[in-house]
C-alpha cells in the first residue's frame, strides 16, 4: 500500500509507507532523494538523532533499499558465483553481509544476502542491480524479481533496541543472534497481530535490528515503537544522524567511500574490494566467483591503494581532504571519503583511500583542511593517523540476548 | 552588411555559415583584415531564422543547438553578442497504439517512465548512458585539434599521433575494444545489446539516422548516434537545447563577433572562382566580375562545391579531383517549418507532462525506422517518415506572435533524386503531405492549426544552402569520412591542394552539426601556417 501520489513527471520520487508519519515527526521538512525515493535527511536535531542511535533507539526507514527476490534450483550456485564470499553455508535464518565485482575484480556494489529458504534469497542493497544480476543469470535456473516497493522496511538500531521490540510485543527477539533473521509476530491488545521479518543487521555497528514489513503495516508499526518508546529516547532519525554512526562503524557508503565500477567514467576511478579493505568477503578458495582472477592477480602484486581509517588532529571533520605525505603538503597520498567528528569516541574520524606505503596502522599522513572562521578561510595540513577500524565497535552489538533496559 | 570596400585582405571567408563565421572571427582576433563573402543576402548558412511567414521566425535549416563547442562560444564572446541556448525539457515518442516513451530530465522520473516499457531497460539505460558518456570523454579531446596524418614524420604529426596513441591506450584494454567495436557497427546492433524494449529502442536509435543515408541496421550508424551526443549546455552531455530567437541567433551572434573584431561581410557577393597563380591561391572573383585579393582563402562550402564548382581543374591533382567526385555526400533528409494558430493536442501525452516540451518522433520501432531507410534507397521519400519534430515556442517566447506556435520537423528520409523523375512542385507537396498526414494521426488537431507550411526537400536545403545534394553534414559521417580520413586521406588538415587555400566546413574534422569546430581548427592551422601562433 504506497502512498498514492501525483505521475512520475509531476513528483519524481516515490514516498514510503512510513512518509506521512515522516512528515509529522519532520520539525524541518528536510527531505532529500534516495534511490528513488524522498527520505528525511534530518528530522529535528542531527545530534539529538545521533545520541538516540548510541544511547537508546533509533528507527531509519531503509525502504529505498533495493530488495531482490532470487529464487529457483540454481539460486545459490547463482548468488556463489555472484558474490566473493563463500555462502554454501548460509542456511535459512542468516544473513551474510556481501560484494560483488565485475570482471574486472572491481566492486559494483555491496548489500546482504538473506537465506530465506534452500532455494530462495534476499538480496538487499543500495542501488539498482537488475541488468547486472540478469546478465550474471544466464545459464542457472533462477528467478530474480525486484521487490523493492512490496516490503518497508525499518531500522531500529540502539542499545535498548532488544528491550522496545520486546515491549513492543516481538515475543523471542531476545534470542535472535547477530546476523539471524526470523518471522515474528507483533502482538498488541487492541490490535490484530502482525506477523513480521526481523534480522539482526543494521548500519551502525550497535546493538540492532531491521523490520522488514508488509507496507500496510508501517504505519502501525511505527506508532507502536513510538508509543513505547518516546518516553525513552527513541526517535526517528535521519540519514545525517545514521551517516555519522556508520562512520563510527566503518561502514562505507556507495558513491561516497567508492562508486560502483557499473557507474565509473574515468579510467581508475574503480575499486576492487582489496583496495577497500574488504579481502575477508573474498574467498578464493569457494570455487569461481565473478572477478576472481582478477582479484588473485591483484592480491598477489598487492593493492596500490587502499581504505584505511584515520583520527585526525584537532576537531574539524576532514571532509573531502587531500593528504600528503608530509606536513610540507607536496606529495599527495590521497583523499578522504568520509569524515565525522564522532561524539562517542571523542575522535575526528574519517575514512581515507591512501597509497599502499600509508596503509599499515601507525603510519601517519598529513590532511589539508579548510577553516570557515566567519567566512575567512583559513587552511591548515593537520597530522592524521591510521588507526584500526572499526573506530567504535561496543560488545553490546553481539551480546546474546542483550542487556534488558 | 557593409564592407570597407576595399579590394585587398589577409583572409577572405568564402560562406557565411556558421563555421565560415568562426573562422573569420578566429582570423580577425589574430589581427587579420579578413573578409567574408556571402552568395545569400544574409548570414548563416545553414543555422539561420527566418520570417517566411508574417510575425513568425523560423529555424529555416538546423534547428536546435547542442554541439557548438563552449571553447569557441566563450572565446568569441558570443553570449555578449546576444546569444543564450535554453535547454529542452523533455522528449518522447508517440506510438502507434496510443501509448508512448517519453524522456524526463530528471532522472529518477526518467527511469520510472522507462520502466513502465521495461524494468530491465529502465536500469541497462544507465549503463547504456555510461557507455556513451565514455565515448564522448574518448572524443572530445579530438575535436577540437587537427588531425594527425598517420603517414607522415613531420614532428607535428608525430606528435599528433602520439596524442592520439597515448589517449587511446589510456582508454584500457577493454574500452579499448569497445571504442573500435563502436566505431564500426550498426546503432539498432548497438541498442539490441543493452535494451529489450522495442519503443525505447525505437527512440533511441533516431539520433543515428539523422542526416545520414544509413538506416539504423546500417554499420556505422552507432557512431552517428554518439556525434548527436557528444554536445553539452552547460555542462550537461549529451543536452540539446533552443537558440533563443532560433538558430539565427548563433550566426548572428558570431557576425556581431566579427564585425567587433574589424572583420567584414559582405552579402550578396556570390564567388564565381578562386583566383590560382602558381600553385597559389590569390584571391576570388565574384559573380559580379569585382576581383578581390587575399594571402588565404578559405572555403566554407563543402568539399564538393569547393574543388569541383570554384576552383578551375587545371589548378588541381587529377587524383584528388576524383576523390572529390567520389566523396560521400548524399542527400537524405527533408524539412518542414510550420506556422500553427495554437498549440496542437498530443493526446497519448498526458496532462502536465513536458514530453512535449523537447523532441518529439513518430515511429516506434526499429524495423519501422529502417522501413523508412528502404524507402529512400528506392528512390522514394519515406511513406511512414522518421520526423525530428519540435515547437521551439513553448520555451522561446520570440520566435511567434502570443498563442501561436512554430513547429519545426525534420524529415528523414527524402531523397534527393528520385526514382520516377525530378522533382517537382506537385512532388513536393505530396511529400508535405505525407509528412503532415503522418504527424496528425497523433494530434487531432494539427491540420486545422496550421497556417502556412515551408516543404523543403534536399532540393531546396541545396539551392538556399548551396549544401552539395542537400546532406546537412557537408558528408556523411561514416567512418572512412572521418578523422583523418575527412574528407579525403591526407587532406585532412584543413589545407587544400593549393598553396593559401583553405577548407574549414563540416567537410573537414570533425563534421557536421552546428559545432564550429572545423571553422576553429582550421582557423588554428592557417594562424600556424602564417607564423601567427
Amino acid at each position: 500500500m504506497l502512498t498514492e501520489s501525483a505521475p512520475h513527471y509531476r513528483q519524481p520520487l516515490l514516498k514510503t509507507p512510513f512518509h506521512e508519519r515522516a512528515r509529522e515527526w519532520s520539525q524541518l521538512d528536510s527531505f532529500v532523494p534516495w534511490s528513488g525515493y524522498s527520505t528525511v535527511d534530518v528530522f529535528t536535531s542531527v545530534e539529538q538523532e545521533y545520541f538516540a542511535i548510541r544511547n537508546a533507539s533509533s528507527l531509519y526507514d531503509l525502504t529505498p533499499m533495493v530488495k531482490y527476490r532470487i529464487c529457483g534450483t540454481d539460486a545459490l550456485r547463482f548468488l556463489n558465483r555472484l558474490v566473493t564470499r563463500d555462502l554454501s553455508k548460509l542456511g535459512p535464518g542468516k544473513v551474510a553481509y556481501v560484494v560483488w565485482c565485475d570482471d574486472a575484480g572491481q566492486l559494483i556494489d555491496d548489500g546482504t544476502v538473506f537465506c530465506i529458504g534452500a532455494q530462495e534469497y534476499r538480496l538487499c542493497t543500495g542501488e539498482r542491480q537488475l541488468d547486472w544480476l540478469r546478465a550474471s543469470a544466464i545459464g542457472f535456473a533462477v528467478e530474480i524479481q525486484e521487490i523493492t516497493e512490496d516490503i518497508a522496511a525499518l531500522a531500529v538500531q540502539g542499545p535498548t533496541s532488544c528491550a522496545l521490540l520486546l515491549r513492543a510485543g516481538l515475543t523471542g527477539i531476545e534470542r535472535l543472534r547477530p546476523f539471524e533473521h526470523g518471522e515474528f509476530t507483533l502482538t498488541r491488545a487492541g490490535r490484530e497481530p502482525m506477523s513480521l521479518m526481523v534480522s539482526r543487521t543494521g548500519f551502525t555497528g550497535d546493538l540492532g535490528y531491521e523490520l522488514w514489513l508488509r507496507p500496510a503495516d508501517a504505519e502501525p508499526v511505527w506508532d507502536v515503537l513510538l508509543e513505547e518508546g518516546s518516553p525513552r529516547a527513541v526517535r526517528p532519525v535521519g540519514s545525517r544522524a545514521l551517516n555519522m554512526a556508520r562512520i563510527e562503524a566503518g561502514f562505507l557508503l556507495p558513491n561516497v567511500d567508492f562508486i560502483s565500477a557499473a557507474h565509473t567514467l574515468y579510467v581508475g576511478t574503480e575499486r576492487s574490494p582489496l583496495e577497500l579493505g574488504l579481502g575477508w568477503l573474498v574467498d578464493f578458495g569457494k570455487g569461481h566467483f565473478t572477478g576472481r582472477r582478477a582479484l588473485l592477480a591483484e592480491q598477489e602484486r598487492g593493492p596500490r591503494r587502499q581504505l584505511v581509517g584515520l583520527d585526525v588532529d584537532g576537531n574539524k571533520p576532514a571532509h573531502n581532504a587531500l593528504l600528503y605525505s608530509d606536513r610540507s603538503a607536496r606529495r599527495e597520498v590521497g583523499s578522504v571519503s568520509s569524515a565525522t567528528w564522532s561524539p562517542t569516541c571523542k575522535r575526528n574520524l574519517a575514512l581515507a583511500m591512501v597509497e599502499a606505503a600509508y596503509v599499515s596502522v601507525g603510519s601517519t599522513v598529513w590532511a589539508e583542511i579548510y577553516l570557515n572562521r566567519e567566512l575567512t578561510w583559513q587552511r591548515r595540513v593537520v597530522r592524521a593517523r591510521v588507526v584500526e577500524r572499526p573506530f567504535f565497535a561496543p560488545a553490546r552489538r553481539r551480546s546474546t540476548p542483550p542487556a534488558l533496559y | 552588411m557593409s564592407s570597407t570596400g576595399r579590394s585587398r585582405y589577409d583572409a577572405i571567408v568564402i560562406g557565411a555559415g556558421h563555421n565560415g563565421l568562426v573562422n573569420a572571427c578566429y582570423l580577425a582576433r589574430a589581427g587579420l583584415q579578413v573578409l567574408v563573402l556571402e552568395r545569400n543576402t544574409f548570414v548563416g548558412g545553414a543555422a539561420v531564422s527566418r520570417k517566411l511567414y508574417d510575425g513568425f521566425t523560423y529555424s529555416n535549416c538546423s534547428y536546435v543547438c547542442s554541439l557548438l563547442r563552449t571553447e569557441i562560444i566563450r572565446a568569441l564572446e558570443l553570449p555578449r553578442f546576444g546569444l543564450q541556448i535554453i535547454p529542452y525539457e523533455g522528449g518522447c515518442t508517440l506510438m502507434r497504439n496510443g501509448e508512448h516513451l517519453a524522456i524526463y530530465d530528471n532522472h529518477d522520473a526518467l527511469r520510472r517512465e522507462i520502466a513502465r516499457h521495461s524494468r530491465h531497460d529502465a536500469e541497462a539505460y544507465e549503463r547504456y548512458v555510461r557507455d556513451m558518456l565514455r565515448h564522448c570523454r574518448f572524443i572530445k579531446p579530438l575535436l577540437m585539434r587537427e588531425p594527425p596524418d598517420p603517414t607522415s614524420f613531420r614532428p607535428r604529426d608525430i606528435r599528433e599521433l602520439l596524442f592520439l596513441a597515448r589517449h587511446f591506450h589510456g582508454l584500457g584494454e577493454a574500452r579499448m575494444y569497445d571504442t573500435l567495436r563502436f566505431y564500426t557497427m550498426s546503432c539498432a546492433d548497438m541498442l539490441e545489446e543493452y535494451f529489450e524494449s522495442e519503443i525505447v529502442k525505437a527512440h533511441l536509435a533516431g539520433s543515428s539516422i539523422i542526416g545520414t543515408a544509413l538506416g539504423p541496421r546500417s554499420p556505422g550508424s552507432a557512431y552517428v548516434l554518439l556525434h548527436h551526443y557528444m554536445g553539452s549546455i552547460d555542462g550537461a552531455v549529451g543536452a540539446w537545447g533552443f537558440a533563443r530567437g532560433g538558430m539565427g541567433a548563433i550566426t548572428q551572434a558570431l557576425a556581431s563577433s566579427l564585425q567587433a573584431s574589424g572583420g567584414e561581410i559582405r552579402t550578396g557577393a556570390p564567388v564565381e572562382e578562386v583566383r590560382v597563380q602558381s600553385g597559389r591561391a590569390t584571391g576570388v572573383v565574384l559573380e559580379s566580375g569585382e576581383e578581390i585579393t587575399a594571402r588565404v582563402v578559405v572555403s566554407n562550402l563543402d568539399v564538393k562545391r569547393t574543388f569541383l564548382k570554384t576552383v578551375a581543374a587545371a589548378h588541381l591533382p587529377p587524383e584528388f579531383l576524383d576523390r572529390v567526385r567520389k566523396f560521400k555526400i548524399r542527400g537524405s533528409s527533408g524539412k518542414l517549418n510550420i506556422a500553427l494558430d495554437g498549440l496542437p493536442q498530443f493526446p497519448a501525452i498526458p496532462q502536465g507532462s513536458p514530453a512535449t516540451r523537447g523532441d518529439m518522433h513518430i515511429t516506434d520501432t526499429l524495423e519501422m525506422v529502417e522501413r523508412a531507410y528502404d524507402d529512400w534507397k528506392e528512390g522514394r521519400w519515406s511513406s511512414a517518415p522518421y520526423v525530428d519534430m519540435l515547437i521551439p515556442t513553448q520555451i522561446d517566447p520570440t520566435m511567434t506572435p502570443d498563442g501561436k506556435h512554430y513547429m519545426s520537423v525534420f524529415v528523414q528520409y527524402c531523397p534527393y533524386q528520385l526514382a520516377d523523375g525530378d522533382w517537382t512542385a506537385a512532388k513536393r507537396e505530396a511529400f508535405g503531405a505525407t509528412v503532415i498526414d503522418a504527424i496528425a494521426r497523433h494530434s487531432p488537431d494539427f491540420k486545422e492549426l496550421i497556417l502556412h507550411a515551408e516543404i523543403r526537400t534536399p532540393r531546396e536545403i541545396e539551392a538556399e544552402v548551396g549544401l552539395t545534394e542537400g546532406n546537412i553534414f557537408q558528408g556523411e559521417l561514416t567512418f572512412d569520412q572521418l578523422l583523418f580520413n575527412r574528407p579525403l586521406p591526407g587532406y585532412a588538415q584543413y589545407r587544400a591542394p593549393v598553396r593559401g587555400m583553405y577548407m574549414c566546413g563540416s567537410s573537414t574534422h570533425p563534421g557536421g552539426g552546428v559545432m564550429g569546430a572545423p571553422g576553429a581548427n582550421a582557423a588554428a592551422a592557417i594562424l600556424r601556417d602564417l607564423g601567427r601562433t
